[in-house]
């Protein structure tokens, strides 16, 4: 049963690849695992134990072979593609490690765009979200025009576009240099508190796992990712 | 808003193929209005353009030749007109008014018709239009006078008082010493408006000037090469034409002249067609290269499209945003198109003036105005399915690299 304040749960999850010679390899097996509104997590793991897998499950864009994920009082296994999508765009934001920002389109655009397919682009919360993020004078900018660091904050500020109740991120410091990280970091987990919006973070580095009070490793979650699955990875 | 932003940008970043693509589509788009609009228009004017006559008169051969040679002064004459049958056709009660022409001579390729000062005076080349003179006054039987039609006079650069002298035959030779002048001297002593129809390539001249030009075989002196009809009623053609055609064996009655010119355009109704579907396969290939510059650049999106994915957007908004994409395309080409269109139907009804005399409006609305662009965006829309079926198909999760 769901707990009153959980907000992501996720029970009996299993999701398998299947290598060009045709064998079946397992790569997520998580027996359970939940996350409160408004709770931050970070979960540990070196690269290659499943992480973005896990968070793409999550976040309906592959789809398991078996298991549930419950996303409040949706249940995203099952749903259709565009049931999916729909979840994507109302409920969670994404911040990628490689920050995943649309080249072609100006800062504003790609904030606006976070928002677009779900709640409705407002270009006022749009400029308001890149002031939070110090990047009031980029707003037409575009992402080669700006740092690393600067890149990221976009992401950050695309991804609480749509008000998500549900954050993750995937590595979100992994391209920053260790005092941009720290801010990433900092900015990321303000900006949930003040949204109310749960924050699953994925990582392996230490310093920013450091942050976080709960972090459990995706290792133990996650059976698949055990010293004998992950050799065959 | 989103769709039209994702367009917007998708364009921007693919600056140069967009243009490309638009440009070729614009040339499609302009080659099929010109071809459409130019035999619309032809076929309408040459239908029309039969100087306010109802029929001609000949010597015996094909109406078509008949009608071109006496009405667009264009074809050789097939022969002459006694003048029995010239004073039988004009005593005809049914006949409301007869104007005979004789020709033979040119000058500087420009054709000398000679006729009578009533197709000037009493005649009205279209509904309520009658010849107008420009400057000088009528030419005056038994003299060496000269009444110019305004592009002619305007190409030999003639004014009231200029004088000339004939050449031999209907047509100039680019080689002047292959060219035979005649002696006689004629002097201008009018122009005449531009009336937008063949008239107006015409030096004219007395009717006798012609008849009895040095050179002119003196027993043929009081034939004429045709004559222009006005009948009294509509009815009266069918009787004239069963009288010339079926009953009689040296002369031709051409009537009505709308139809016989349509016949024309029957006849040449294959090469109409030929251009069309030339101008269709432009239209295609054009599209086509939408198709191509969409689906080669679709790689390099994959990953745009990956992101607007994760982002929520569905693929129906993916699928839908290239097509509109294509159909931006299109429609720009169709609005550059219009550019090339008047610029060819220009050049083109400049042509047709020149060598017929009959005026083709570049900028006279049409339906192709509204089709044709349809028919392109809807093209290029279509071949827009094809990499927007491939965006639709994008893998999201293999798409969002790295992985960790």
């Amino acid at each position: 049963m769901l707990t009153p304040m959980a907000l992501l749960e996720i029970r009996g999850l299993k999701k398998s690849f299947r290598s060009p010679d045709g064998q079946l390899h397992p790569v997520i097996d998580i027996p359970s695992f939940d996350l409160a509104a408004g709770q931050a997590v970070a979960l540990a793991g070196p690269s290659g134990t499943g992480k973005t897998t896990f968070l793409h499950l999550i976040a309906g864009i592959l789809t398991p072979d078996s298991g549930s994920i419950r996303i409040g009082d949706d249940e995203i296994v099952g749903l259709t593609e565009h049931g999916r999508d729909r979840i994507r765009a109302l409920r969670i934001g994404y911040i990628f490690q490689s920050f995943n920002l649309l080249q072609g389109f100006t800062c504003l655009e790609n904030v606006l765009l976070g928002m677009s397919f779900g709640t409705g682009a407002d270009p006022s919360r749009a400029e308001a979200l890149l002031r939070r993020v110090g990047l009031g004078d980029r707003f037409h900018h575009f992402p080669r025009q700006l740092s690393t660091g600067q890149q990221q904050r976009v992401a950050v500020a695309r991804a609480m576009a749509g008000k998500p109740q549900l954050v993750l991120a995937d590595e979100p410091t992994g391209n920053l240099d260790p005092a941009n990280a720290r801010e990433a970091l900092a900015l990321i987990r303000e900006t949930c508190t003040e949204n109310g919006s749960a924050l699953l973070l994925v990582s392996h580095d230490r310093e920013i796992l450091g942050a976080f009070d709960q972090v459990p490793s995706l290792a133990d979650l996650n059976k698949a990712s055990r010293p004998t699955a992950l050799s065959r990875l | 808003m989103t769709l039209a932003l994702l367009v917007r940008r998708s364009l921007r970043q693919h600056l140069l193929s967009t243009i490309v693509t638009a440009l070729s589509l614009s040339l499609a788009g302009g080659l099929l209005m010109t071809v459409w609009s130019l035999k619309t228009q032809a076929r309408q004017t040459f239908e029309r353009m039969d100087g306010g006559w109802d029929a001609v008169l000949g010597a015996r051969s094909s109406k078509l030749q008949l009608v071109l040679n006496a009405v667009f002064h264009l074809e050789a004459s097939p022969g002459n007109i006694r003048p029995a049958d010239l004073a039988a056709l004009a005593a005809n009660p049914a006949v409301k008014a007869v104007v005979p022409i004789a020709m033979g001579d040119n000058y500087q390729g420009f054709r000398i018709v000679g006729t009578t000062t009533n197709h000037f005076t009493d005649h009205q080349f279209a509904e309520g239009q009658q010849f107008k003179l420009r400057e000088g006054r009528l030419f005056e039987d038994g003299y060496r006078e000269a009444l110019i039609g305004a592009f002619a006079a305007e190409k030999l650069g003639f004014q009231v008082g200029s004088e000339f002298k004939p050449y031999h035959g209907l047509n100039y030779a680019s080689k002047a010493s292959d060219n035979v002048q005649h002696d006689e001297v004629y002097v201008v002593v009018g122009i005449l408006e531009p009336s937008n129809t063949p008239a107006d390539r015409v030096v004219w001249i007395p009717i006798a000037g012609i008849q009895n030009m040095a050179g002119h075989d003196p027993a043929t002196a009081a034939d004429v090469s045709a004559a222009l009809v006005q009948l009294r009623d509509p009815a009266a053609g069918f009787r004239l034409d069963q009288l010339y055609n079926k009953q009689g064996d040296k002369l031709t009655f051409a009537w009505p002249i709308g139809t016989v010119m349509a016949q024309l355009f029957d006849k040449i109704g294959w090469f109409d067609n030929v251009l069309t579907l030339v101008a269709w396969l432009v239209a295609l290939v054009a599209a086509g290269s939408v198709l191509a510059s969409i689906y080669n650049s679709m790689s390099a999106r994959r990953r745009d499209l990956a992101i607007l994915r994760a982002l929520g957007a569905r693929r129906r908004i993916i699928f839908t945003a290239i097509v509109a994409e294509a159909s931006t395309i299109a429609a720009i080409g169709a609005a550059l198109g219009f550019l090339v269109h008047f610029a060819l139907l220009f050049g083109a009804a400049v042509l047709v003036r020149a060598q017929t005399g009959v005026v083709i409006e570049p900028f006279q609305p049409g339906w192709v105005w509204l089709w044709a662009p349809a028919a392109l965006i809807g093209l290029a829309a279509a071949a827009g399915t094809v990499p927007a079926f491939k965006a639709y198909d994008v893998d999201v999760a293999s798409s969002l690299s790295p992985e960790s």
